[in-house]
């Protein structure tokens, strides 16, 4: 493949107290591209989505966006660069019904500036986005505070929040742990009609045959490093990676 | 024939946001007077009042601005402890203006009203990043500050003050003047809340990390909401300046940071006009009290303390839901 790089990450390092949380990782992703990251708990996969993000700033080495160092850039600003991220602990305004979550980002500088510096009704375009994720349309779910919602919606909620910033790299944090293999089926579509639209994606999963199944390629962290990379059944013959999960013989 | 009771909530279209829900006068009444009731209160009653409580509704004014100043910024996720900041930032600049510079008080209080939620704004900009109970500590110690750095330095009159300021021209003017504004910041924030940037202060205070996830720039807007509820202090303490003919050192009490507070949660924060309900209902109370003498802050202690324990919602969302309920005894058959 010879699409331009997206994302580049260099030497990355991000050290917890005592914890080396990502530890001198390297690598690239692809425009257009989908790549899967797995790795045991704990492994610092929210690490560096949250480094990616801004939210986390690392102790040593360089994040490149399009060619664009964003290693200290504030981290509403690098939503607003168009790369956007979903939380594996779901983080909804809890009071506001589901709908008017949406507002929020809506509101952001970014969908303005698309949208061409004016904006029309926000809460219809909010209802249509929830919709795409799979609110029914005419059903009461749309207009249920974001707390009563079963878990299954707000991580809907939260794709849905993610895309209406109309991101061009998505990094989706376990999106699909603690979903019923129905639910799962149904927002797979979502993600590829995404990647149709030419968006890049990061995914981490637990989920591993779901991701295998959209995956162009995968990365395995262990303890902060990446201990592999490529084609998912190349990876998972890897011995490191069979060490990692299923642990070794001392 | 057994009875039970019953509530249901009142079923008129108008409930639902709609324009179409206009279609009568009553349903027109239902929705406006809630509105009109408290606004005709505020103008027509200081005609009735004699001097003394003509003095106490000023101060009822001047307390529910400072409730509301303190409930905007609780909305959006900023625990105050020190609207004596703004309200004697407010002052000050007033005083100065018109003692140094003989400026007029209609051309003195509104630049202390802009002026003064600037400064006040700058102040507290270093710390806006502190969450929690860190920026609430900072607002408290920050007028304590200044009056000591007024009483050191002796700048502005020292502990003496400056006195002689000019006065508004008559009680009336001054009444109206405050609850003029009182009812303009009260619906118009109220208004602002309910839009799409009120939606985004209210997100600050659930959850500032989503907020920022959705590429707004928290700081930005907890900066703007802090120099609204700044320059809504600030213009009672310009205010009162020129209706006492005095500003000093006590503008910066902790009277002007705590009593807003308690009116925001007996009436109910998060309303504005729980606020303001606040605000009419302990000012007066505290007048009252003050015939007993050393028994008062007792009894207004306790009255506040069973008032958050019977309604812990606030007044206004409790007078609200009963206002859109009716009850009515209704027979089961069995
Ligand atoms: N804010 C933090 N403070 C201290 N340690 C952290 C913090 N965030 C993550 N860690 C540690 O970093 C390591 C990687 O965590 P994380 O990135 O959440 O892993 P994963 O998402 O792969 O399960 C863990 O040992 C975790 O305890
Ligand atoms: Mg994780």
């Amino acid at each position: 493949m010879s699409l331009p790089t997206a994302l580049r990450v260099e030497n990355l390092c991000k050290i917890f107290g005592r914890v080396a949380a990502v530890d001198h990782l390297s690598c690239e992703v692809r425009s257009g591209e989908l790549i899967g990251i797995i790795g045991p708990n704990g492994s610092g996969k929210t690490t560096l989505v949250n480094l990616i993000s801004g939210f986390v700033k690392p102790t040593s080495g360089r994040i490149l966006y399009n060619g664009q160092d964003i290693t200290r850039t504030a981290p509403h600003k690098i939503v607003c660069m168009g790369i956007s991220r979903t939380f594996q602990m779901v983080r909804p305004f809890y009071r506001l019904p589901a709908y008017k979550n949406m507002i929020i980002p809506l509101y952001s500088p970014r969908v303005r500036q698309l949208a061409g510096g004016q904006y029309g009704d926000r809460n219809a375009v909010a209802l249509d986005l929830l919709e795409e994720v799979g609110f029914e349309r005419d059903a009461h779910v749309a207009y249920k505070p974001a707390g009563t919602l079963p878990q299954g919606y707000l991580k809907r909620l939260e794709l849905a929040k993610a895309i209406a910033l109309s991101p061009d790299l998505l990094i989706l944090d376990e999106l699909f742990s603690g979903l019923s293999l129905a639910e799962v089926a149904s927002i797979v579509p979502v993600i590829e009609k995404l990647r149709l639209a030419g968006k890049t994606i990061i995914m981490i999963e637990h989920r591993l045959k779901e991701l295998f199944r959209i995956a162009d390629r995968i990365m395995v962290l262990n303890f902060g490093q990446k201990i592999a990379e490529g084609a998912a059944a190349e990876v998972m013959a890897s011995e490191d990676v069979k060490k990692a999960y299923l642990g070794s013989e001392e | 024939m057994k009875k039970r009771r019953e509530r249901i909530d009142r079923g008129i279209k108008a409930r639902s946001e709609d324009v179409y829900a206009l279609c009568s006068w009553r349903e027109m009444l239902y929705l406006a007077g809630p509105r009109l009731l408290p606004a005709a209160a505020f103008l027509l009653l200081p005609l009735f009042l004699g001097v003394y409580w003509q003095k106490v509704m000023i101060s009822v004014a001047v307390f529910a601005l400072l409730a509301m100043s303190w409930d905007l910024l609780a909305q959006t996720g900023m625990i105050s402890l020190g609207q004596a900041l703004f309200f004697g930032m407010g002052a000050y600049v007033s005083g100065i203006l018109n003692f140094y510079f003989g400026a007029p008080p209609w051309i003195a209080i509104p630049i202390a009203t802009v002026l003064g939620g600037a400064l006040c704004t700058l102040i507290l900009l270093p710390v806006l990043r502190l969450r929690g109970i860190y920026f609430s500590m900072v607002t408290l110690i920050v007028p304590l500050m200044l009056v000591r750095i007024i009483e050191a330095t002796k700048i502005f009159g020292g502990t003496e003050g400056l006195s002689g300021m000019t006065p508004l021209p008559s009680t009336l003017t001054e009444i109206y003047l405050a609850t003029g504004v009182l009812l303009g910041v009260l619906f118009g924030l109220r208004r602002l809340m309910e839009t799409d940037y009120g939606l985004v202060l209210k997100g600050i205070r659930d959850n500032d990390r989503s907020v920022t996830n959705a590429g707004i720039n928290i700081y930005w807007f907890k900066t703007q909401a802090l120099f609204i509820s700044s320059t809504i202090g600030a213009f009672a303490g310009a205010f009162m300046t020129h209706v006492y003919m005095f500003v000093g050192m006590p503008v910066f009490a902790l009277d002007y940071s705590i009593l807003p507070i308690a009116a925001a949660v007996v009436g109910g924060g998060g309303t504005l006009a729980g606020a303001t309900l606040g605000a009419v209902i302990l000012v007066p109370l505290s007048e009252a009290l003050r015939g007993i003498g050393g028994l008062r802050i007792v009894l207004y202690g306790l009255f506040l303390v069973v008032f958050i324990v019977a309604i812990p919602e606030g007044l206004f969302d409790y007078i609200q839901r009963k206002y859109h309920q009716m009850e009515r005894w209704v027979e089961i058959d069995q």
